[in-house]
């Protein structure tokens, strides 16, 4: 255990009594409750955590946040273990294993390094450059052996063992961020009664002033923090979420928040509940209180581990009870960095120099650090670093007049800890997401938000408010007011908290390169822009020179931004070096796109329980348990579940089919139907109506007669096709196929209520209120009849395509003598409720006659024998009635239906259109694929043309020989005559037939 | 007879699951199947005022006609379910006489009287946490503010269709999903309850 | 994703809804008193418009009523929900102020434009 001599005595939100214990590169720490791992790291001394992503250069952590480009994680191992995490917001718990990533053997001896010593040849856009050619070594030796040396953590390769959730809320006021302007954003509101949210990514709320020594109403900032929250928590419509990211903002305020919920435990811990929720907010107003993130300075060799963000330093040291350094030298263009070097001087911290890129010193924070003798070095630039896997020390010169160069001779400070600070960018991240507009601000050197497109408004630091009292300010006005517009509240702004006057800042020198001994590119350094990428601002300038001027393009080539911080701390750098480049003013060059998520986001939050059986409804018909219990396979049609055959013993499916058509053709067999769409349809107009969506004739269908009929949309292609019954003479009983079933009656709908509202008809959905059981074969009378014995079954009482109503096995039911297998076949609706019963009524009643359940295959391939089309098999959006061989389902004396006109349109009405027709292979065995595509002759070289291709296809047991169906161009021409299908490794010829194979006459039917 | 024939519920499967969900009182939070109850589509133009009056006659209680809200009687439940279409539940069984009367009283107004007991189960979810389970898969706002007893609606609970009612402020909700999506429903729900039946 | 306002039921998620298309396209009352372009024209041709678009929704997952939406293309901000049969030409003018359902406002229901 290694004593952690970079602890303060005191102070720091940590838990000294709580010491935890975990282990990094296979080393036992200790750190506290309240630590990150980055602070628990540097309070043992540790800055080197990682590996560059290109050139393998030793990094160290930079920043405090969420916006950490260098320290990323390998948490856990084995199925728990995940990659990419950012050590800066991982919070420590007894047992926590963590590692390096893209190192190796390790971080501290790292063998990718060489890339370093190679790092000439390896500029922006080298790999689009160098591993072109070949085209065939991309896939097999390049990109194999790019990925291995390059990339980031590992991803699991086992099976996730935690669970994930997501909740749906609704508030008058989501605040995103809690620091001084999100908490009294989220009290202004909160006194109005409104419904507020406030979430914040870290585990607790206060933002910066958790790492902040000054006072508000005379007390320490987080005390106010402290006692505002459990003010908070006293309204009962304020939901406070802490590990909380708001990490998406869509349209309709309409967010999306991933809350960890268990990550700060001890792992398996909490099996109940959800590791990680979704929240997806829809939010009347937002506020957004983001803060700002500090920017890095590109100076050379910027990037050595112990160079750090000066306020990261700060946080550290206040927050943390952590010194990331002994002796630091500052390097600013900023005010800011002076309090940073303040409190880290009363920390403990010696601070070597403050090297300030600014020509003139002003303001209270200098005079402060000049009062308490702490050298400052104005109009200076650190020219050079030193140190291998430790910042040793730095040059320091003289900037000359244009800011361009350095003068005089270097001067050189020992330290082990260099802080920098480049300015702020406010967190604009989540307004630019919402389709905000930017504006760049010259005087702050930032964006700012400029013109709001939702119902959002930001408040504090993201808004480039920087001072305490004005994000007090801000954000109690801007809950306030978002209250009011979500109508709670007159927007009365609470009684601000007394804070302490701050001076007006001094104003920042934005020199986006710090000029150095060499010009940009030449000598050894690097003045690195995205520190996990490894862009510097050599390759920008390379990228511009090479004309990728449009920052979209800079980012694609270069890499810039595109890691898992998304460039939090390095785009304003490369944008405003490629704007310089290019002699454009940085507004005119403008930002990349912001998107979501504002922080990597686990695919197992996003999918939450959205997995395995919950990943999409089965839907399941009445008699499901039976089928289950009598080994049937199934097959999805849409969302359901259809038996698709029931093998017994060791039959496969071709067994099994065959078996199954044998039973019908020859005894009978009975096929659960009850997923069809099933439409009631009521009111005087219901006749006229359906005459004007169906393509057939309906007004004269008698009572208790069925009638077979097919829905074109309005452009004249098959839309849907079923039997549709008349129950009296208002009311009708529509059937549709069993995926378009929603789909037609909201089309329908559409019809009855926007282009006919004055027909008086009325529908509704009955599909699930039946249970269907068809019944076909031979037998099929015979079983019938005994389970209705009150019903007069002779072909003449209850002939073909007619509907009766009786009891079946003592059930209310009606009974359709329809059929689509070409046999004898009565479809038994009974109610769902009693469809288990009457399944195994039909069962028990049947078996003298060996009645067989069968499934969908064989009912595809009796339908095929009869050559009954399919919806969505046959045809596809492109086919009429007419293509289909159907003529005579279309109407020529209705004046009009849906599709009529389109009929004689001259693309319709061609007569060379792809047509539907048999297919007999020459070789009966010969089962075509599904797919296959045609031709009309045997030979040639390609391009052959395509004349069709196969829609139906299988081996036909009734007829002891494979059967197809096919949409052949000039089809009905071609009877007879040969066509082919070539396959790969052969061509199979056919002989094109009517697409009818068996009873052609309908005798069977009709029996 | 039929009459004397159970009638089936849709998560057959689970009859087991329910009995120990319902036994489990942890912070009170049941999940539980009910018998299936009698269903009525009813459609009808809420402008004629021979239906609204004849409806109301027939049932007892007016007919809903603001959105999204239920009224009722001894014997039926009326939920709104859109501008020209209402649900009528009733005990199990008594549907077939209530279609009758109301088939009759109608007469010739222009209305559609539907017997729709097998297109839906019900669900009942009662307790501390029964409005987050359902926040978990249901865009509604269900908050007190947003939602109270009396109210009903169509929508989508996770990735299936319900008819929602809340029932009191326990808060009891009942939910009725098609038949055919019971069992997913009562796998959804059984496993969102989870948490709040520690 | 989108909250839209149904006249019947109020705000509910895009998930509950279908997409119909263009809105005001009326069927022809004669289509084969048209020439093929103008039945053509009828089936395929739609403004596409860059900013403000009314168009046809479905509360599928609600109370089934089809309903007009005007919708920018752009920022996807919708500026009214109307039910069947309201006046087109009153939408060009009128400001964004359709209200919570009412459904005795079911007979404004009239054809398409």
């Amino acid at each position: 255990m290694t004593k952690a001599e970079f602890r303060t005595p005191t102070g720091g939100r940590i838990d000294r009594g709580r010491p935890v214990n975990f282990t990094f590169n296979g080393k036992a720490l200790q750190g506290y409750a309240g630590d990150t791992l980055a602070s628990a790291l540097l309070a043992n001394g540790i800055h080197l955590v990682g590996r560059s992503f290109k050139y393998h250069r030793p990094r160290g952590i930079l920043s405090a946040g969420s916006e950490e480009p260098n320290a990323l994680i390998q948490l856990e191992r084995g199925n728990r273990t995940e990659p990419n995490l950012r050590a800066t917001q991982i919070e420590i718990y007894e047992g926590l294993v963590a590692s390096s990533q893209n190192a190796w053997p390790n971080v501290e001896t790292d063998v990718g390094s060489i890339n370093n010593v190679l790092s000439k040849i390896f500029v922006a856009g080298f790999y689009y450059k160098t591993f072109m050619h070949p085209q065939s070594f991309w896939m097999k030796v390049y990109e194999p052996v790019i990925r291995r040396a390059a990339g980031l953590g590992k991803a699991p390769v086992e099976p996730d063992p935690d669970f994930y959730d997501k909740m749906h809320i609704h508030c008058d006021v989501l605040v995103a961020g809690s620091g001084p302007a999100g908490l009294m954003a989220a009290l202004a509101a909160a006194k109005t009664g409104a419904r507020v949210v406030i979430a914040d990514e870290q585990n607790e709320f206060g933002g910066s002033l958790l790492a902040s020594r000054e006072t508000i109403d005379g007390k320490p900032a987080a005390d106010w923090v402290r006692d505002t929250v459990e003010e908070l928590k006293r309204f009962p419509e304020v939901r406070l979420l802490p590990r909380t990211t708001v990490t998406g903002y869509y349209d309709h305020n309409y967010l999306i928040m991933a809350e960890r919920r268990t990550d700060h435990l001890p792992r398996g811990l909490a099996p109940k509940v959800s590791r990680q929720r979704l929240w997806k907010v829809r939010a009347s107003q937002v506020v957004l209180a983001t803060g700002a993130h500090e920017r890095p300075l590109v100076f050379a060799d910027n990037d050595r581990p112990g160079v750090m963000l000066a306020d990261a330093a700060r946080t550290y040291a206040n927050r943390f009870g952590t010194l990331p350094g002994k002796r630091a030298v500052v390097l600013t263009n900023n005010d800011s960095a002076y309090q940073a070097a303040l409190d880290l001087a009363d920390a403990g911290v010696a601070i070597a120099a403050i090297v300030d890129l600014r020509t003139q010193l002003g303001g209270p924070l200098a005079a402060q650090a000049k009062q308490r003798g702490i050298r400052i070095l104005t109009n200076s630039a650190v020219t050079a670093t030193y140190g291998a896997k430790r910042v040793t020390g730095v040059d320091v010169m003289t900037i000359n007049g244009s800011g361009e160069s350095v003068i005089g001779a270097p001067t050189k400070i020992d330290c082990d800890l260099v802080l920098m600070s480049g300015g702020w960018n406010p967190a604009v991240h989540l307004f630019s997401q919402s389709t905000g507009k930017l504006r760049y601000d010259d005087a702050l050197a930032c964006f700012v938000p400029n013109v709001s497109m939702q119902a959002e408004r930001s408040a504090g630091a993201c808004k480039a408010t920087f001072t305490l009292a004005g994000c007090l300010a801000e954000g109690a006005a801007a809950g306030a007011e978002a209250a009011k517009a979500a109508g709670h509240g007159e927007g009365e702004v609470p009684a601000l908290p007394s804070v302490e006057r701050t001076e007006p800042q001094q104003p920042i020198r934005p020199l986006w390169v710090v000029p150095s001994t060499d010009l940009v590119g030449h000598g050894k350094a690097k003045h690195f822009v995205d520190f996990q990428n490894d862009v510097s601002a050599a390759d920008v300038l390379l990228a511009s020179r090479e004309g990728y001027q449009s920052v979209e393009h800079l980012k694609r080539y270069t890499t810039t931004g595109m890691g898992t911080d998304q460039g939090k701390t390095s785009n304003v750098n490369a944008l405003a070096i490629l704007a310089k480049s290019l002699a454009s003013p940085i507004p005119q060059v403008g930002t990349t796109t912001f998107r979501p998520p504002y922080t990597p986001t686990t695919y197992g939050v996003l999918a939450g329980r959205d997995v395995g059986e919950l990943a999409d409804p089965a839907r399941h018909t009445p008699m499901h348990s039976w089928h289950v219990a009598h080994n049937a396979l199934f097959e999805d049609v849409g969302q359901w579940k259809r038996p698709w055959y029931f093998p017994q013993g060791s039959e496969d499916l071709h067994a099994a089919v065959r078996r199954e058509c044998r039973a019908v053709r020859s005894s009978v067999g009975v096929l659960d139907a009850s997923t069809l769409g099933k439409i009631d349809i009521q009111g005087p107009d219901a006749a006229q109506f359906l005459n004007r969506v169906y393509t057939n004739a309906f007004l004269k269908l008698e009572i208790g007669k069925c009638r077979y009929g097919v829905m074109c949309k309005e452009d004249g292609m098959v839309m849907d096709d079923g039997v549709t019954t008349r129950l009296g003479p208002n009311h009708f009983l529509m059937t549709t196929t069993t995926g378009n079933a929603a789909k037609v009656l909201d089309w329908l709908e559409d019809y009855l209520q926007t282009e006919w509202p004055d027909l008086r008809v009325f529908l509704t959905s009955v599909t699930e209120h039946y249970a269907t059981a068809s019944i076909a074969g031979p037998k099929a009378r015979e079983v019938v009849a005994e389970l209705a014995p009150d019903l007069d079954m002779s072909a003449e009482a209850f002939p073909y395509m007619s509907y009766r109503e009786a009891v079946v096995a003592g059930v209310p039911a009606r009974i359709f003598r329809i059929s689509f297998t070409g046999e004898l076949s009565y479809e038994i609706n009974v109610p769902a409720y009693n469809g288990l019963y009457v399944w195994e009524q039909i069962m028990r009643v049947g078996a003298k006659h060996g009645i067989t359940p069968y499934g969908t295959e064989t009912m595809h391939v009796l339908r095929a024998e009869k050559g009954y089309i399919i919806v969505g098999q046959e045809t596809d959006a492109t086919v009429t009635p007419q293509d289909l061989g159907m003529g005579w389902v279309v109407s020529k004396q209705k004046p009009d239906f849906i599709g009529k006109r389109s009929f004689s349109r001259e693309d319709t009405s061609r007569s060379d259109r792809k047509q539907l027709v048999g297919l007999l292979t020459e070789d009966p065995n010969e089962v075509l694929p599904e797919g296959a595509q045609l031709t009309a002759t045997a030979d040639g070289h390609p391009p052959i043309p395509m004349i069709g291709h196969v829609t139906s296809s299988y081996y036909s047991e009734t007829l002891g020989r494979s059967i197809a169906l096919a949409l052949v161009k000039d089809g009905f021409q071609r009877m007879d005559q040969h066509i082919f299908a070539p396959l790969g490794g052969k061509t199979v010829k056919c002989a094109v037939t009517k697409p009818v194979f068996y009873d052609p006459e309908g005798v069977r039917l009709h029996g | 007879m039929a009459d004397t024939l159970i009638r089936q519920g849709g998560a057959t499967r689970f009859t087991q699951a329910v009995a120990s969900l319902g036994a489990n009182t942890g912070n009170g939070t049941r999940l539980a199947e009910l018998t299936p109850p009698g269903q009525i589509n009813l459609r009808g133009r809420p402008s004629d005022p021979r239906f609204v009056r004849t409806v109301g006659a027939v049932l007892g209680c007016v007919l809903p006609l603001n959105a999204n809200t239920v009224t009722s009687a001894a014997e039926v439940t009326v939920l709104w379910l859109g501008p020209d279409e209402w649900l009528l539940v009733t005990p199990a069984g008594e549907e077939t006489a209530l279609i009758a009367r109301l088939r009759e009283a109608l007469g010739d107004i222009h209305a559609a009287v539907t017997d729709v007991t097998g297109n839906r189960t019900r669900l009942r979810l009662s307790g501390p946490g029964a409005r987050e389970t359902l926040m978990k898969g249901c865009s509604l706002d269900l908050h007190p503010r947003g939602f109270r007893p009396g109210q009903c609606a169509q929508t989508l609970l996770a990735r299936g269709g319900i008819i929602l009612h809340q029932i009191d402020d326990a808060p009891t909700y009942d939910i009725y999903p098609r038949r055919s999506f019971s069992e997913y429903t009562w796998m959804w729900l059984s496993d969102a309850v989870a948490e709040y039946q520690r | 994703m989108l909250t839209i306002n149904c006249p019947w039921c109020g705000p509910r998620d895009e998930t509950e809804f279908g997409f119909g298309g263009e809105a005001h396209r009326t069927r022809p009352a004669d289509p084969s008193a048209l020439s093929d372009a103008e039945w053509a024209e009828f089936l395929f041709m739609r403004t596409n418009p860059k900013g403000l678009h009314r168009e046809r929704w479905v509360h599928s997952h609600g109370c089934r009523r089809w309903f007009n939406v005007e919708r920018h293309t752009v920022t996807n901000e919708i500026t009214r929900v109307y039910q069947m049969g309201s006046a087109s030409e009153a939408a060009e003018t009128a400001p964004a102020a359709e209200q919570a359902p009412a459904t005795a406002a079911i007979e404004k229901q009239g054809s398409r434009s």
